[in-house]
């Protein structure tokens, strides 16, 4: 069901000896920066420089509807560009926590000034886009992660395409339609949205169809429904001969996918963003696995992770058992654990560097801790 | 000191167990209200100190670069001095406590984080967060009450090395960072036996520790003395300085924390079972606070809200000072003392109690003017006689 197509990086080249220098360099200057490291200082006025973790800075937001902004993001040196409808990792800080969120990268790769954009729709309660979105001001410094993603075209391009898009799935359409238009290709896009002033995009993708570069199907479901299989059949009446792309909730993906299953379709690709973390009710607790040493342990909400994992004869670093002392502070991979203390919840997915305090922590759901 | 359950006037006989578990709550609650409100302007708040104090340090280390030149040495120097105390102080000790964990930033936090301190931020947190925190104030459970290397409690037997502790305590306090890794490695007690000197953990602690040891010397009294050429001497001489004042520094201010006259010390067998309340007690009556302005606070890495951070030592060190009313008044409304003063103040009485231990039970306070030759004599014959002597002169 998904792509076959593995996406080439552009790399720099490496120069042996200079790399060698540059360590011998680095290592000399950490005898005189101990127990910091050169970069610690060198961050202090070129967080973006080579050699240093991969920072962005943010240089515009422009506002696209009335809850989707573009932001126009000046990558770190050491950032190794991307192909058309990959994703990045934006590291933000929201009330002082650092948060990540999985952004589509919609700018043409010949940008001049060489930044990168994603454009981001606030979802209701998101904090994270939220912020994005009404709160960021050009300068703020995010933190990145490499490109990547599967959820990209073939080269040469298909004959025939289709993209099935809704709300901010057209993100990575418009990445892939910005930067392959050129090339001679039959394109067509369903795309969905509440109202027509919903659409990301909504002037561009208009224009676009304009001027015959692609045939845009728009739906508005407040007005239309949600789309369906017959639906689409009957929209696109060659479906059968188009490479698809989609990308939107994920009722959508699914009903798109038994629709190319049952009909025997050719190959559709999917692009699905977070799979929600499944929380369970208060007392209620979950499964703890170990990543690490292989274990899983069921937990009940009212037992510390630390408890359940020593009763089940797992090795854990501990310390004061109450709390004060971080002595079994481990990184939660994934999941959402509970304070004991006062309930409050803390929910994690792979890649956000979520540490816990296992001996006041209890499970509220499945937890993966690196351990 | 005399613990708490050996007074005659024992300062919570007046609180019942519902009061004191009702206490407890209170200190949940504004708790609660600081994570409730802790955000962006306590994030900016440790960044900018970050940021400051990197600045300083290498401001000041290039200053030092013409140390040849007395003012620029007395100002790097001023400057190194102040930049190290902040690193230890307000940014690695509170750090190394989790108290920026939240912030999910993998280069602040408790974790990752290293100090220029010669004890390796993982042993320090273990004999520091772990013993120290959670067993404070506890005879023969919290080692920072001082057992192992001086004489702290009345009850603890008289003997005359005790007159040089005094000057043991003023060479630890020069030596301190050292004084904390020994302290950390448990070295007395390692040391003593071959078993213990050659157990495979105790000498991965003493390796690393030296490790850490021979960095810190490498770049405070060869790297940045080369650097500076000519001035090699006075940038080595002002590392040196540097390295003291901040030690001096940070003796006094934690022996501000615990060891004035009046802080309570506690049993063993006194917290068996303890409840949360009671835990909260323990840290309500074991700590004293020094009074001063915000740069005080800032210079004691916010110790001198030590009540608060014995509370709370996860807790932001910024917002110390915020919730201090609030727990003051708590104090207030249970009659229990706050122990608050003046930074010289407190020093004062904790040295005054270094000195009281270092001479018999009741010689300073039985000693007049009038009567100082014959209790000198009376210390002369105790320091030169037998345990027999001893014991007969001290009953006298």
């Amino acid at each position: 069901m998904s792509t076959t197509v593995k996406p080439s990086r552009p790399t720099r080249p490496v120069r042996p000896v200079l790399a060698a220098l540059r360590d011998r360099a680095v290592r000399l200057a950490e005898l005189a920066t101990t127990p910091l490291l050169p970069a610690d200082y060198l961050d202090l006025v070129h967080p973006l420089r080579s050699g240093t973790d991969l920072r962005g800075r943010v240089e515009s937001v422009t506002r696209e509807t009335a809850d989707a902004a573009t932001l126009v993001i000046r990558p770190g040196a050491d950032w190794a560009g991307h192909v058309p409808g990959q994703y990045v990792r934006v590291g933000v800080d929201v009330d002082g926590v650092r948060q990540w969120r999985t952004y589509s990268i919609t700018s043409e790769l010949a940008r001049a000034d060489r930044c990168i954009s994603i454009t981001v729709k606030a979802v209701p309660g998101g904090v994270v886009s939220t912020h994005l979105v009404h709160r960021t001001r050009p300068g703020t410094l995010v933190h990145l992660d490499q490109a990547t993603g599967e959820f990209v075209l073939p080269a040469p391009l298909p004959a025939k395409t289709l993209f099935v898009t809704a709300g901010s799935g057209i993100t990575p359409v418009m990445g892939m339609l910005r930067n392959h238009l050129a090339e001679p290709s039959d394109v067509v896009v369903v795309h969905s949205s509440p109202t027509p002033d919903d659409v990301v995009f909504g002037a561009e993708l208009r224009a676009l169809a304009a001027s015959g570069a692609i045939r845009l199907v728009e739906r508005h479901t407040r007005t239309d429904g949600h789309l369906d299989a017959a639906l689409l059949t009957e929209l696109v009446p060659d479906l059968a001969e188009r490479s698809a792309w989609a990308c939107g909730p994920l009722p959508l993906l699914d009903l798109l996918e038994e629709h190319w299953a049952t009909a025997g379709l050719g190959t559709l690709h999917v692009e699905r963003f977070r799979t929600g973390v499944v929380v369970t009710g208060e007392g209620e607790g979950g499964t703890v696995s170990f990543g690490r040493t292989g274990t899983a342990v069921e937990a009940d909400g009212a037992t510390s992770i630390l408890d359940a994992a020593e009763s089940a004869g797992v090795l854990m670093p501990s310390g004061c058992r109450m709390g004060i002392c971080f002595g079994c502070v481990l990184p939660l991979r994934e999941g959402a654990v509970r304070d004991l203390r006062n309930g409050e919840l803390t929910v994690a997915a792979p890649g956000d560097g979520v540490l816990v305090q296992t001996c006041i922590s209890a499970a509220a759901g499945a937890c993966d801790i690196d351990h | 000191m005399t613990t708490l359950q050996k007074k005659s006037e024992n300062p919570i006989a007046h609180l019942s167990a519902e009061e004191i578990e009702l206490l407890g709550k209170e200190l949940d609650e504004i708790r609660q209200e600081v994570l409730d409100s802790r955000g962006e302007s306590d994030a900016a708040y440790i960044r900018t100190v970050i940021d400051v104090q990197r600045r300083l340090e290498l401001g000041s280390r290039a200053v030092l670069l013409a140390s040849f030149f007395p003012p620029a040495w007395l100002l790097g120097t001023v400057g190194l001095s102040v930049a190290k105390i902040l690193e230890n102080m307000e940014i690695g000790h509170n750090i190394l406590h989790g108290q920026w964990d939240w912030m999910r930033d993998p280069k602040i936090h408790s974790t990752t984080w290293e100090w220029d301190m010669a004890s390796p931020a993982e042993q320090w947190k273990h004999s520091h967060n772990e013993l120290h925190h959670t067993y404070t104030n506890v005879v023969g459970k919290d080692n920072d009450l001082g057992y192992g290397i001086m004489r702290v409690d009345e009850d603890q037997r008289w003997h005359p090395i005790y007159l040089a502790q005094p000057l043991w305590n003023f060479v630890n306090a020069c030596f301190f960072e050292y004084g904390i890794a020994a302290y950390d490695l448990e070295l007395g007690k390692n040391l003593a036996s071959k078993r213990r000197r050659n157990d495979p953990a105790f000498v991965a602690g003493y390796k690393q520790v030296l490790g850490k040891i021979r960095r810190q010397a490498t770049k405070d009294y060869l790297v940045h003395p080369a650097l500076s050429g000519p001035s090699f001497v006075p940038t080595l001489l002002a590392n040196v300085t540097a390295n003291v004042v901040r030690n001096l520094w940070s003796h006094s201010v934690i022996m501000c924390g615990h060891f004035p006259e009046g802080v309570e010390t506690y049993e063993k067998t006194s917290i068996e079972g303890e409840t949360r309340g009671e835990w909260y007690l323990r840290q309500m009556l074991g700590s004293a606070n020094i009074s001063g302005s915000k740069a005080m606070h800032l210079m004691t890495g916010n110790l001198s809200h030590q009540i608060e951070h014995h509370l709370f030592p996860d807790l932001p060190s910024n917002r110390y000072a915020k919730i201090a009313p609030k727990v003051k008044d708590l104090f207030a409304r249970n009659g229990l003392r706050y122990h608050e003063a003046p930074l010289p103040q407190q020093v004062a009485s904790a040295w005054h109690k270094v000195f009281r231990l270092s001479l018999p039970n009741g010689w300073l306070a039985e000693t007049t003017p009038r009567n100082a030759p014959a209790q000198l004599a009376k210390l002369w014959k105790m320091t030169t006689g037998g345990p027999k002597v001893r014991r007969a002169l001290s009953a006298a």
